[in-house]
């Protein structure tokens, strides 16, 4: 018997209308978890770089966490992955709700889609019973209404289904797969969705999930659950509400979003409003809140109340659920101080199914272009003159990709490339061809430097991690503060934390060290491949501060559900492998050193050396060239021989140096800042 | 005699609708303590609690099962409640032919909640930290006739046994079981 996993995945092939259910190797358990790390090994294993994300041997994975459908709280999460039409890069999205649990119930880990539908379909799983159906009726139709509608044909009020909508149909590169509250929307992974010609999946399981050790692993839910009761009535001391307790940021309970709203920038991440925050837009927004949210929901098997039903019918837009910082993406983009709007522009987006962050800032882009006379009339002909309208005529023009929707339909990057004359320099906030949270700020700090450079989830927003992002002003707050500090993985980060200054020798950008930095890094960016192989929320480990679950317990709950022997250095091993195996699916389709960096301004103050060393430092410690490719030994030493044999046939790696060989398909060779 | 009151315990589960965040983790820990072994696997579809639950109509309604009915009810009402329409049988607790709740998933049998034998209360009500479960004790005096002996308890059981199956299946079952003693 196979504990927590199922041991079978489901292979749909939409060309042939083929579906087959096979059992998986144990063997790629152990070595990757399951949820992104087996993800990694399948694309790796069968999507070669010359495959172009909008061919039929793209292939699209939606797979559930290896502890997802087990009794452990917050383990809900599906984890999308594919090669991004964007990004020509892995893409991989994540999302709560209720679909990894109801998939493994149904007695499958993943569901591996290749090739392309002659016609729009949708796939029904119902335990044992697997179906492609006809999808033509749901054509263009919105996300939440294709659920309700799939739910009442069936006949399956239970069936949980994830759903694209007109956006993701017409391939926009930054289409999202919607379900329910939650959604997979990064990378543009509902445009391969839509490009399969699949509009859904629904799902309906009623079989169980095996535990190896059942009373460790109910005790150490408990604990867990303990835990979540301890952090709700003691809040962090000395940071804003939004970042004092646990779950996603509480966006739709909390109404004080004074540190967003001031801190991040508005626009096409152009302005910073640090006097935004008034009484009278505290009282406003506050009264809009209250009004807009129904009642504060959750995911799967999780007490934290992160999304809300959203229902203000004076606003026109139907019911629909929302979660987190879609309520503010749309307003700051539009330089809109009525947070009605972005109430209602967050529910008509998410019926056509585009990313609640790249959407609202490709507008602002469009809008910055149009400002700049670099885009006219011509181009947008009937234009309106209030930015709130101009967003409405943006979002119908991109979800068709009618007008000029069909340049901005395939994000900034790509977009001021083909409208050239100047258009260039309004790309300002992507990485690696990827729209960015608008922050910017003013003195580098090192160790998100790193994580916004070289994190291949391509979005800081989602690998922020459990160490303060600035330290406390005293040094008596950060003693107080590293006490009780379980979570962190040895005492070497507490004193980095205990040393770390506002100001002063030991203050940002030299403090912490490179060093330091990588550790830092290290660890928190281990916390998020954990996670995205378990299948566990970010937002109840490795996102927030004192979190419930952290490096030392999660060995434990994964050796207690599935059998396997498991301890931190264990794990450490596995995340280290997963992320060096997703760094050579990069590296093989071209992904170099020069890609690795921030937004020009993201900081205004930077510091070319340091940043050098930073990466210099970083790429040495992951056992990387300075081209940022896994060496052959790394590989090797994480059991990856065959990937490092793979570079070398393809002059990636080149033989007796660690440095990328000069037949290397990077565009150029790097352009080092310093030296 | 007759007129002797006694106490019993009754132990119910208070349930606060307004509360229920939707996630289900009643179900997957009541799926859990119902495992054989205890804990060792879970599955909602065993549940003996239910979240009955349409989000877009903001209807979230944590059931337990109650009796198992061999017909289902003549009549559905609606009720209108704070201008939310409820279909009569989300507050129903039976294990009944209109639904698929509160039965097994491979053998269609009844399930029914126990309250958690042998735990200090529910462990859906432990596991609810959204308070939308809530266990209460509560004593009631009853008439001593009311409360059943053990016989009497005995008796009403096979009483609708026979109902269902026949006496004379029950006799045969019965002898046929303790010969295989």
């Amino acid at each position: 018997m196979r504990y927590a996993e199922t041991g079978f995945n489901l292979e749909i092939d939409l060309t042939r209308g083929n579906i087959e259910k096979v059992a998986t190797d144990p063997k790629d358990t152990a070595m990757h978890l399951g949820g992104l790390g087996t993800n990694a090994k399948i694309l790796w294993d069968r999507v070669p770089p010359e495959v172009d994300p909008f061919s039929p041997e793209n292939l699209l994975i939606f797979s559930t966490g290896l502890l997802c459908g087990t009794p452990a709280t917050g383990c809900n999460r599906t984890i999308v992955a594919t090669i991004s039409p964007q990004t020509q890069l892995l893409a991989y999205s994540m999302m709560g709700g209720f679909l990894a649990p109801e998939l493994k119930y149904a007695g499958y880990d993943k569901v591996i889609f290749r090739g392309k539908s002659p016609g729009l379909v949708y796939l029904w799983i119902h335990d044992d019973k697997v179906e492609i159906r006809d999808a033509a009726h749901l054509q263009g139709m919105g996300t939440l209404e294709t659920a309700e509608r799939i739910r009442e044909e069936l006949g399956e009020p239970k069936a949980q289904v994830a759903a694209i909508g007109l956006a993701g149909e017409k391939r926009v590169y930054y289409a999202s797969i919607e379900h329910g509250r939650s959604s997979a929307s990064r990378g543009g992974i509902g445009a391969v969705m839509g490009d399969k010609g699949l509009k859904a999946i629904a799902v309906r399981g009623t079989k169980d999930v095996n535990i190896a050790s059942p009373e460790r692993y109910f005790e150490l839910c408990n604990e867990v659950l303990k835990y979540i009761q301890h952090r709700a009535e003691n809040p962090i001391k000395g940071v804003p509400p939004i970042l004092a307790g646990i779950g996603s940021p509480q966006e739709m309970a909390i109404h004080d979003e004074k540190w967003h709203t001031t801190s991040f920038a508005w626009g096409n991440a152009r302005h910073r409003r640090k006097d935004f925050w008034t009484k009278e837009i505290a009282r406003q927004w506050r009264e809009t809140q209250e009004k807009a949210v129904e009642r504060l929901i959750s995911c799967y098997n999780c007490p934290m109340k992160c999304g809300a039903i959203i229902s203000y019918p004076a606003l026109g837009v139907s019911k629909y659920m929302m979660k987190c910082y879609s309520k503010l993406t749309y307003v700051m983009g539009a330089m809109a101080d009525d947070l009605e709007f972005g109430f209602k522009i967050a529910g008509l987006a998410q019926e056509y199914g585009v990313d609640g962050y790249t959407a609202p800032q490709v507008m602002a882009f469009a809008v910055e272009l149009y400002e700049a006379g670099i885009l006219t009339d011509k181009e947008l002909p009937g234009f309106p003159a209030d930015n709130q309208e101009r967003f409405f005529w943006l979002l119908e023009k991109i979800v068709r990709r009618e007008g000029i929707g069909e340049v901005l339909a395939k994000g900034t990057y790509w977009a001021a490339r083909e409208i050239g004359n100047g258009a260039e320099a309004y790309d300002r906030n992507t990485i690696k061809k990827h729209e960015q949270i608008p922050i910017k700020l003013g003195m580098l700090n090192p160790v998100y430097f790193l994580m916004y450079s070289t994190g291949a989830k391509i979005n800081i927003t989602q690998i922020e991690g459990q160490m303060p992002q600035v330290p406390f002003a005293t040094r008596e707050e950060r003693e107080e503060f590293v006490k009780d500090w379980i979570q962190a993985p040895n005492e070497k980060i507490k004193e980095f934390f205990v040393n770390w200054e506002l100001r002063g020798e030991n203050s940002f950008p030299y403090y912490p060290t490179p060093e330091m930095t990588c550790e830092i890094v290290e660890w928190q960016e281990t916390m998020h491949y954990i996670d995205d192989a378990v299948g566990l929320c970010a937002g109840l480990s490795s996102f927030p501060i004192k979190p419930p679950y952290h490096i030392h317990n999660i060995p434990q709950f994964i050796a207690a559900a599935t059998g396997m022997e498991m301890d931190e250095d264990k794990l450490w091993e596995i995340t280290r492998r997963n992320r060096t195996l997703i760094r050579a699916i990069n590296a093989r389709r071209g992904l170099r050193r020069k890609d690795e960096k921030p937004p020009q301004d993201h900081w205004k103050k930077r510091f070319p050396e340091l940043e050098a060393k930073l990466l210099d430092s970083y790429y040495r410690f992951k056992g990387w060239n300075e081209e940022g490719i896994p060496t052959r030994e790394t590989l090797a030493k994480l059991g990856l021989d065959y990937v490092g044999a793979d570079l070398m046939e393809r002059g990636i790696l080149a033989d007796g140096e660690d440095a990328a060989s000069a037949e290397a398909p990077a565009e150029a060779p790097a352009q080092k800042e310093t030296n | 005699m007759t007129d002797e009151k006694k106490k019993k315990i009754i132990k119910t589960i208070r349930i606060d609708v307004d509360k229920c965040n939707g996630c289900r983790a009643c179900e997957v820990i009541c799926s859990a303590f119902h495992a054989e072994p205890k804990y060792s696997s879970n599955n909602p579809a065993r549940s003996r609690i239910r979240v009955i639950h349409e989000p877009l109509r903001d209807i979230y309604i944590p059931v337990y099962a109650g009796e198992y009915t061999v017909a289902e009810c003549a009549g559905r009402d609606k009720y209108t409640i704070d201008g939310k329409e409820y279909d009569e049988c989300a507050f129903c607790r039976a294990s009944c032919p209109s639904r698929v709740e509160f039965k097994e998933p491979d053998s269609g049998l009844p399930l029914k909640c126990d309250m958690c034998e042998g735990e200090e209360e529910p462990l859906c009500v432990r596991w609810c930290l959204a308070d939308a479960l809530i266990y209460e004790e509560r004593e009631e005096e009853v008439a001593e006739e009311d409360v059943l002996t053990e016989q009497e308890d005995l008796e009403l059981g096979l009483e609708s046994l026979a109902k269902k199956y026949g006496l004379k299946q029950i006799i045969d079952t019965v002898a046929r079981m303790s010969k295989e003693d």
